[in-house]
């Protein structure tokens, strides 16, 4: 069997049982980028020397019995936004093109503990504001399964790259969807972990409020046992929970008898694609068919969320991004008059389009005088829609319903409308509104051979209901094959 | 009859608070120190760190507040305070703007025209800014984060004061309770409390408030009250002259005693406050509130009237001694060491404050123990040494706190008590003074005083002059 073929936790097991190593499993894959990288572009940055010393260095360990975890010497990409000590960290913007972090995110320092090995750092859309990776100062980057099509995003680096086979799994990050959609585009699992699971120290904010990290991964029990490597306390982070729920491997259970799960009627509305639909409810069928408890439901408020979404998002972004000024990193405009002119110009060389847009909207609805009218009613918003779904899972387990409105659009289709492209996060902006944890899982391609993706949605603190469902889901749909 | 008019004065402090570490990470507080080398990714704004309260701060914070009688918001957030400069790394100040911790409180003053309260609109937690250097031979400016991060808390008054002497009042109050509770050593000079003063003037019986304008860079009491008269006269000349008072922030210039425009309202700018979404909320639960408000020290007031009860000492004592936390401190464990009020109390109110105005220090510096204060004060009761020699000794344990016994010993300077060696030096004084001698005989008392002089001098200062003179006279 081809070495890209296996999952995370199926190649780990056979680096600890001898038959390859992890230097052989790490240039397995850099041979995969090699051939992949031109046309995906999935990477802004590779560094293949610095993967094979730690992939050597990583075997060493797993010899000596000093490394015995589910995912040692397995071959990882990081999206661009979480800092990694040493290597070059850049939002895939200009404005951090010469960003070198003095210390890795959370996040990452739970993974190399684990004994997983960096290849390098994935494109995204800038500071992950966008859903198509076209964003990004260097370069789009091309869906696997078709490379007219977009990959998703914000993290669609990441997606793509799993998709490829250029890793065995990757971090991604989850403001509005930006873990869930593109997964869905890529048919790769992924997964969104309640707020404060997963330690941002070290992601590179765009809304404080939203940002959580999380796995993006070949199948469910990959998703579930990168989030136990993931999930810690950190006295760091100030939103960071402790919780000692986070054995998430023990939810990998082939089974839903009695699960009640419902389906919002505002999920299958208007805008819908109607392959989209028709893949999701099949799905359902699917999972009553094993025992679960399906029900079609009304949850209000479904239109509010992306406006609430996009205020307080913007709010936030528009205050996280003032410290890309040029003083003291990153990019810094060539000639200039005084400090308000580098400023000025520092800022307008170095952010795109999609980015100036947001800070603006941020900078409007915080403004003396609009304030009460945007921010603060916003905010007032969320706590509806927060009541919403406390409602709606005191009945169901879960919430089942599609991850985006279509498949993967084609490049360059999206970035002429913002608003179209926006409206497109409607599925999954709640569940970052509300804190919540959500997964997306394949269930079909499209007549277009486009992957669509499923999505499971839990309350807080109930990521093992989702795993369990997606566990579930996931066993069935290759017996169908 | 030409117009009276009113000065109205509302005072914005700030005090640096006395925490080791930072308001939002680890990194020391302590001044001084290479350039940014206080720093790390949380208070040097590096992508991807996150803030961290401080919870120092927080009991700092609610201590004043009680101190000061305010409201204590038990539910209170932090905001974001946009503005870009490069000494503020993050572009952002984190403060307090909707939910202060404190609220709604006063204190009292007390000034040549009598008793009033102040009232305290807010007092609010933040964070300080770096420093920046500008370097006028590479034409380029440095900037310094060792001060970036440390713990402020802004103390905003309302426009309760009516002159420059009630603001000192306030401010001489302020600083009282802050240094009582250790908060802060509140240095106008070094920046370590640094006061806004927000003044208007109207005639006298209006009720309407006039334009104020908000005066910065008042380093020193004096400056406070030279700021303050100049202002006052400044504005009602433009009133008198039929011009307006325009809302402005004005700089005062401490060599020229001067004020000018800084920024005007027009260019005020838009900070775009909102909740930081980095932090959680800081709930003060009730069991930490009665913490604090159990563990605040007897404040100077409290002091002076057990003092007054406690100890016979002049009611001019006790308010000097307590005008320092420090001084009132040494004074306490001093006498619970030996005893003897009186005569600690005048070693504090006489050589401590003589070698304190001499040297320019502030009393909070004084670096003697109570221990050392102790043993000097029981070497003279015990007569080992006269107090001309203490006073020597005294001296040199304010500059280093040396231990008085140890020093004594080591510089030979025990009062000689063997008798036989001092009527030696006795006998051979009167033999070398015939003419003193004589004068004594013939009935001028005062002449032993210079018998008593020329022997204190050739026993080296170590006799008791009290033997010494009774020595004389049974000798004579």
């Amino acid at each position: 069997m081809n070495i890209l073929e296996y999952s995370a936790v199926e190649l780990s097991t056979i680096i600890k049982e001898g038959k390859i190593t992890a230097v052989e499993a790490m240039k397995a894959v850099i041979a995969q980028i090699d051939e992949k990288e031109s046309t995906i572009n999935a990477y802004v940055t590779i560094d293949k020397e610095r993967a094979l010393q730690a992939a050597t260095n990583v075997q060493k360990k797993i010899e000596k019995g000093e490394l015995t975890g589910a995912l040692a010497g397995v071959p990882v990409a990081i999206k661009d936004n979480m800092c990694t000590e040493g290597m070059l960290t850049t939002c895939s913007s200009k404005i951090l093109k010469n960003f070198i972090p003095t210390f890795s995110a959370e996040a990452v320092l739970n993974l190399e503990k684990a004994g997983v090995v960096i290849i390098g750092k994935t494109n995204m859309d800038e500071f992950a504001m966008g859903s198509t990776t076209e964003t990004s100062a260097y370069g789009i980057t091309r869906n696997p399964w078709n490379t007219d099509h977009v990959p998703g995003g914000s993290s669609g680096g990441s997606a793509a790259a799993v998709a490829a086979g250029e890793c065995l799994f990757a971090l991604g990050s989850d403001t509005g969807g930006s873990i869930r959609q593109p997964a869905s585009f890529c048919g790769v699992v992924g997964l969104k972990p309640t707020y404060g699971t997963v330690s941002r120290y070290g992601l590179i904010a765009y809304a404080s409020s939203f940002d959580q990290i999380g796995p993006l991964t070949k199948n469910v029990t990959d998703c579930a046992t990168v989030m136990e490597v993931l999930a810690s306390h950190d006295t760091k982070d100030s939103t960071s929970i402790k919780r000692d729920d986070t054995n998430f491997t023990a939810a990998l259970i082939d089974d839903v008898k009695g699960m009640k799960i419902g389906i919002p009627r505002d999920y299958l509305g208007e805008g819908l694609d109607i392959e989209v639909k028709n893949a999701v409810l099949t799905a359902a069928k699917k999972l009553a068919a094993r025992g679960a408890i399906i029900e079609e439901f009304d949850l209000s408020f479904v239109d509010y969320a992306i406006p609430t979404y996009y205020t307080i998002a913007a709010a936030e972004a528009s205050s996280n991004l003032e410290r890309f000024d040029g003083i003291k990193y990153g990019y810094r405009t060539k000639s200039f008059e005084k400090l308000h002119d580098m400023y000025k110009k520092t800022r307008s060389e170095g952010f795109g389009a999609e980015v100036k847009r947001r800070i603006m909207l941020g900078a409007f609805v915080l403004s003396s005088g609009y304030y009460d009218a945007y921010y603060l009613k916003a905010l007032k918003v969320k706590a509806m829609i927060k009541k919403v779904f406390d409602e709606a899972f005191a009945k169901y387990d879960l919430i089942l319903g599609p991850v985006a409105p279509t498949t993967a659009p084609k490049l360059g289709e999206s970035l002429a409308d913002p608003l179209k492209m926006y409206l497109g996060d409607i599925y999954t902006i709640s569940v970052n509104l509300v804190g919540l944890p959500g997964i997306s899982l394949p269930c079909g391609t499209d007549a277009k051979g486009l992957p669509i993706g499923l999505q499971f949605i839990a309350d807080r603190f109930q990521e093992k209901k989702l795993i369990q469902a997606a566990y579930t889901y996931e066993k069935q749909s290759k017996e169908g094959k | 009859m030409a117009k009276q008019y009113e000065t109205v004065i509302g005072l914005e402090v700030h005090v640096e608070l006395a925490t080791k570490t930072k308001i939002f990470c680890g990194c020391s507080t302590a001044f001084g120190g290479a350039p940014n080398t206080h720093t790390c990714p949380v208070c040097t704004g590096m992508p991807g760190s996150l803030p961290v309260l401080n919870k120092q701060v927080v009991n700092y914070a609610v201590a004043v507040g009680l101190a000061m009688n305010c409201t204590i918001t038990q539910h209170c957030k932090f905001d974001r305070k946009n503005y870009f400069y490069p000494d503020n790394p993050q572009n952002y100040q984190i403060s307090q703007l909707y939910l202060p911790i404190c609220r709604n409180g006063y204190v009292n003053i007390e000034t040549s025209t009598g008793k009033k309260a102040v009232g305290i609109h807010e007092i609010h937690m933040e964070e300080d800014a770096g420093k920046l250097i500008h370097d006028e031979w590479e034409d380029c400016s440095l900037v310094d984060y060792n001060r970036s991060g440390v713990p402020l808390i802004e103390i905003v008054s309302k426009p309760d004061m009516r002159s420059a002497e009630e603001v000192i009042a306030y401010l001489e109050k302020l600083r009282m309770i802050v240094q009582y509770l250790g908060a802060s050593d509140c240095k106008l000079n070094e920046g370590s409390m640094r006061a806004d003063v927000n003044l208007s003037v109207r005639e006298i019986g209006t009720k309407a408030f006039g334009t104020r304008t908000e005066m910065k860079n008042l380093n020193s009491f004096r400056a406070i009250t030279h700021a303050i008269e100049g202002e006052r006269e400044r504005q009602i000349e433009l009133l008198e002259a039929g011009q307006q008072v325009v809302q402005e922030t004005r700089r005062w210039d401490d060599t020229k005693e001067y004020s000018y425009t800084m920024r005007s309202k027009e260019d005020a700018q838009d900070y775009r406050y909102f909740p930081d979404p980095d932090l959680v909320p800081v709930y003060i639960s009730d069991v930490w509130l009665e913490q604090i408000r159990n563990s605040q020290p007897e404040f100077r007031e409290e002091k002076m009237a057990r003092y007054k009860k406690e100890f016979d000492i002049p009611a001019y004592d006790i308010s000097i001694i307590t005008d320092s936390k420090h001084l009132a401190d040494l004074f306490e464990e001093t006498v619970a060491i030996c005893g003897q009020p009186k005569k600690v109390s005048n070693w504090l109110m006489g050589e401590t404050l003589r070698l304190l105005k001499e040297k320019n220090i502030d009393a909070q510096d004084i670096c003697f123990s109570p221990q050392n204060l102790a043993k000097l004060i029981t070497l003279v009761d015990s007569k080992v040494i006269n107090s001309t020699v203490a006073k020597e000794v005294f001296e040199v344990m304010f500059d280093k706190n040396i231990d008085p016994e140890k020093y004594v010993e080591e510089k030979g300077l025990k009062t000689v008590n063997d008798e036989r060696e001092l009527q030696k030096t006795i006998e051979d004084i009167i033999v070398a003074n015939p003419k003193s001698v004589e004068d004594y005989r013939n009935g001028k008392e005062k002449a032993i005083s210079f018998l008593v002089g020329q022997t204190m001098k050739a026993m080296k200062g170590k006799a008791d002059p009290n033997m010494v003179n009774k020595m004389l006279k049974e000798l004579l």
